[in-house]
């Protein structure tokens, strides 16, 4: 009868020895998890989500920005039926690029490349919502009277395009998230998520987002 | 230190508890879902400048303007333009789906040739090279005649370069396809003197007898008797429907005239019966601007009174007689006829004959709400070509569908009786046939006789931009460019009481290595040389186009379409210069009589009738995607055919609705099903028209039968038109 019970004891004991040595370990073995999937989510992570990718050309904003008369309305112009033509087309640059203006070798290998053998450029668009999203600029630019800056930032200024940071999982650019992974912005154009249109939608008070109804709604802007 | 299972679910628990506290996993969660609603397979259209183009229809002869929607070269969509004089911004649904036709996965891409019975890509040039050989070959053996050419029309510029290059060719047999146009042709010809097409003025009308003609289903052009229809009802006008099925025109109609089908020509008679015995008939013009009314009296004898013709068609005499009065004491009556949308038979001359003396008896002859003799258009004006001794002798030959021949010298066109001659002797009489705008093979009674035909013909050559039953069967595809791709000229408006010419526009750049009919022509004369060449002066297709329309052009670009604004129909051309009901053309053909549908009664209790509906394309081309997703219960059933049977002979032969039947008819049999319908007559079978593709594509092919192919072709006696109105038939349990 004795010998179930010692049993039991023993294995009890065995227990509490082995709970006493890996006390130390086992907190080690947390702190070690903790501290490899912090450096993960913050530090690894970041960077393999997004691919890099150049511009086919790189185009200067801010030499062409002095040339036209229009500011940004002279290439990302409105078309007569209101809608907004976007980025712009080969025909639109060629009227001042049939031939190359310049020795810029960015602007020889514009016009060898996509000039001469007629092919668009194929532009990555850095604020390319997903597809699920309406949003149209002339309510915006037009009756808001918005300026671009306010959503594109100074990019206008720029003289030369960044690298297009593609995310592998969504497809779209870095720049609707933000650059800032915690999704903290300082500017207003730093993001470009919903949360971002509602945001402004709010403080500024815009509450009738369609013509149709009068009232906000997922509707008006995911068709 | 040792790594357990503990230590392990620790680091675990830790990574766990790391992970929540960095922005990986809100962030993940985030993607994920752009990324779920954003499948790359979901199809996106892209962005693009929108911008609108003016053309002309020719998916029938409706010539409606269009304007087609396009975002950057992309077009999205085919709307009604808005201030044509035909369709107003109207447009049918088989206009509405062109762009389905021009994406369509049935397009042949590039030109064809057959090789031992697969398809082999063959580059235009060394196509037309070797088709041209094969034509000198003939001319060489002095038999220019043997080459045929079927088409859909006989006029505007690209019919006309065909006929011209036959011509200079030495060749008579241009044949255009069987249609109501036919018949209503030689009515004015015979009765006014006039090479015309014939015009409805239906708005203008206050009461319009329609013997089975699908006003709201085809016939004519669609947009523009909709809007005709609604207008003259609107303004009080009635509308009584003749045939023996509830068709949608008929329950749109004031009055629903049931009769037997094949019996039409039989009422129009027994309604000028009744207008003469009374008197009811417009004096002022059947006086002062007609000849030889008299002459009625005696092909509305008594043997047309409403006894007799009730007998004929089952309806009441009393019917009979009230419908002759409410016609004839209408201000502005209409009688126009031609079963469905008039596609695909030309009808029972006697019968046209019958109703368009109806309207004269009414003096609804170029009037407003009458029947408008529309001149053909006349401004393709080209120097006649310079024919040699082969293209002179090849001319004078008989023509291979015997039109215009010693049995049917008033016929123009006789493409029902080319099978028979094809199939007639050891081997064929047309050793090229050239296939432009039509498909014989789907199209024509009786379509295994076609076939075997057809298969008689050494060298085919269609110039099909869709791989349909005919273009399956050539040995040569040079595909034109689909109807957005391309100019042409629309030279009129079926049913229209004015003339008007369309221009079709290129609204996109050709998407595939297709060639434009005009341009192959041309350049297959150039291959065959010597004066066939020399006939052919112009540059390209679209100088010639321009050419012959001439000041028109500019205004025919801007605008799309150029239409007569102050149109008065010519004075008739007749030798007594008035309206003739009798003259010694008339006289030639033989009295009228009601066509017997082939097959024996006793085998083939019921009569098998075709019916068209505006959600089919039952022309020349195949019916988009659009339009069979669009068809009800009562056509089509997943894959299955339906036809529709009066309750009582369900009954007689104990089928229920929606029961598997076989149909069969003398020339073949299908497996259906059955609609039970109030709406029909007993004793009639009605199937739809325009289903039952063996080509095309999988939207198309395999779906419901093809009516024509249980068909056989009926004779008129007196032109040797096509006038196949239905068939015997028999329904038998599956």
């Amino acid at each position: 009868m004795e010998e179930p019970k010692a049993n039991v004891t023993s294995s009890g004991i065995g227990h509490g020895e082995k709970e006493d040595g890996a006390g130390g370990p086992i907190i080690l073995f947390f702190i070690l998890g903790l501290i490899a999937s912090l450096l993960i989510g913050w530090v690894a992570f970041p960077p393999l989500l997004y691919s890099q990718k150049k511009q086919p050309v790189d185009f200067n904003h801010a030499l062409h920005n002095g040339l036209v008369d229009n500011g940004c309305e002279s290439c990302h112009f409105f078309r007569e039926d209101g809608t907004y033509s976007g980025v712009p087309k080969l025909a639109q640059c060629i009227e001042c690029h049939e031939e190359a203006n310049s020795e810029d070798p960015e602007e020889i290998k514009f016009v060898e490349e996509y000039v001469k053998k007629e092919r668009e450029v194929p532009w990555l668009v850095y604020s390319r919502q997903p597809a699920c999203v309406f949003f149209s600029h002339a309510a915006h630019v037009k009756t808001a009277q918005m300026d671009c800056v306010t959503c594109h930032g100074p990019i206008g200024e720029s003289e030369s395009l960044k690298p297009y940071q593609q995310n592998r999982i969504t497809g779209y650019s870095r720049d609707i998230w933000g650059e800032n992974i915690l999704g903290v912005k300082r500017n207003s154009w730093d993001r470009m998520k919903m949360d971002d249109c509602a945001e402004c939608h709010a403080t500024s008070g815009v509450s009738a987002g369609s013509v149709q109804t009068q009232k906000d709604g997922c509707l008006v802007c995911h068709k | 230190m040792k790594i357990d299972r503990r230590s392990f679910l620790s680091f675990v628990i830790g990574g766990a508890a790391g992970t929540a506290l960095t922005p990986l996993p809100w962030k993940l969660t985030d993607d994920l879902s752009i990324w779920s609603q954003n499948w790359a397979w979901t199809p996106i259209p892209p962005r693009g400048e929108t911008t609108y183009v003016a053309s002309t229809c020719t998916l029938c002869p409706g010539g409606c303007g269009i304007s087609v929607r396009k975002v950057d070269e992309r077009v999205v969509k085919v709307e009604g333009l808005k201030g044509h004089p035909v369709n107003d911004g109207g447009i049918c649904p088989l206009g509405l789906s062109g762009a389905q036709l021009l994406y369509s996965p049935t397009r042949v891409r590039t030109p064809l040739k057959k090789v031992n019975g697969g398809w082999q890509e063959i580059s235009w040039d060394k196509a037309i090279q070797e088709i041209a050989a094969r034509l000198r070959e003939l001319r060489e053996k002095d038999q220019p005649q043997t080459v045929a050419w079927v088409s859909d029309t006989d006029r505007g510029t690209v019919a006309e370069l065909c006929k011209r290059f036959l011509t200079v060719y030495g060749s008579p047999n241009f044949i255009r396809t069987p249609s109501i146009q036919d018949s209503y042709e030689l009515a004015l010809y015979l009765t006014q003197g006039q090479r015309a097409m014939a015009g409805f003025d239906l708005a203008n009308a206050t009461y319009v007898l329609s013997f089975g003609s699908g006003i709201i289903e085809g016939w004519g052009s669609p947009p523009y008797l909709f809007r005709a229809k609604s207008a003259m009802q609107q303004k009080g006008g009635t509308i009584s429907q003749v045939e023996g099925r509830l068709s949608k025109t008929a329950a749109k109609a004031d009055q629903f005239i049931p009769i037997k089908p094949g019996t039409e020509g039989a009422l129009a008679l027994g309604l000028i019966h009744v207008i003469l015995k009374e008197g009811l008939y417009r004096k002022d013009f059947v006086q002062n601007r007609s000849a030889g009314w008299e002459a009625l009296k005696k092909i509305s004898g008594d043997e047309f009174a409403p006894e007799a013709v009730s007998k004929l068609t089952g309806a009441e005499a009393k019917i009979i007689a009230d419908l002759a009065r409410a016609f004839a004491g209408a201000k502005k009556p209409l009688a126009i006829c031609g079963r469905g949308n008039g596609r695909q038979i030309a009808g029972n001359e006697q019968e046209f004959l019958a109703v368009h003396f109806l309207n004269a008896l009414a003096g609804s002859i170029n009037t407003a709400g009458g029947v408008v003799a529309v001149p053909e258009p006349d401004y393709i004006d080209w120097p006649e070509p310079e024919m040699d001794a082969v293209a002179s002798k090849g001319m004078q030959q008989a023509r291979v569908d015997g039109a215009g021949g010693k049995d049917f010298p008033m016929s123009r066109y006789l493409l029902n009786r080319l099978p028979e001659a094809l199939n007639a002797g050891p081997s064929s009489p047309v050793q090229v046939l050239f296939v432009n705008s039509a498909n014989p093979a789907y199209s024509l009674m009786d379509t295994p006789k076609v076939e075997k035909g057809l298969k008689k013909i050494p060298l085919v050559v269609s110039f099909s931009a869709f791989m349909d039953e005919t273009a399956a069967m050539a040995h040569y595809i040079l595909p034109n460019h689909v109807y957005l791709e391309r100019f042409e000229d629309v030279p009129a408006a079926q049913s229209f009481p004015r003339p008007i010419i369309g221009l079709v526009k290129p609204v996109t750049r050709p998407l595939f290595n297709t060639r434009h009919t005009g341009d192959a022509v041309m350049q297959l004369a150039k291959a065959v040389g010597g004066n066939v060449a020399a006939a052919f002066g112009w540059a390209s297709y679209e100088a010639c186009l321009q050419e012959s329309l001439g000041d028109k052009w500019d205004a025919l670009k801007e605008e799309g379409y150029w239409v007569e604004s102050k149109f008065v129909p010519a004075a008739f051309e007749t030798k007594s210069k008035k309206f003739e009901f009798s003259n010694a053309d008339i006289a030639q053909l033989p009295a009228y009589a009601a066509l017997k549908a082939p097959g024996d009664d006793k085998a083939f209790p019921l009569t098998l009738i075709p019916y068209d509906t505006l959600r089919l394309s039952s022309g020349t081309g195949g019916s988009p995607p659009f339009l069979v997703k669009s068809l009800e219960e009562t056509i089509l059933q997943k894959n299955d055919g339906c036809v529709e049977i009066n309750p009582a002979d369900a009954q007689k032969l104990g089928l229920a609705d929606g029961v598997d039947a076989v149909l069969s008819t003398p020339k073949g049999s299908a497996r259906v099903k059955v609609i039970l319908s109030e709406g029909i007559m007993p004793g009639l079978v009605a199937m739809v028209r325009g289903l039952g593709h063996t080509a095309y594509d999988r939207f198309l092919a395999g779906k419901g039968i093809n009516i024509n192919s249980l068909m056989g072709s009926v004779e008129d006696p007196g032109t040797g038109f096509e006038a196949a109105w239905g068939i015997r038939a028999q329904l038998t349990k599956a």
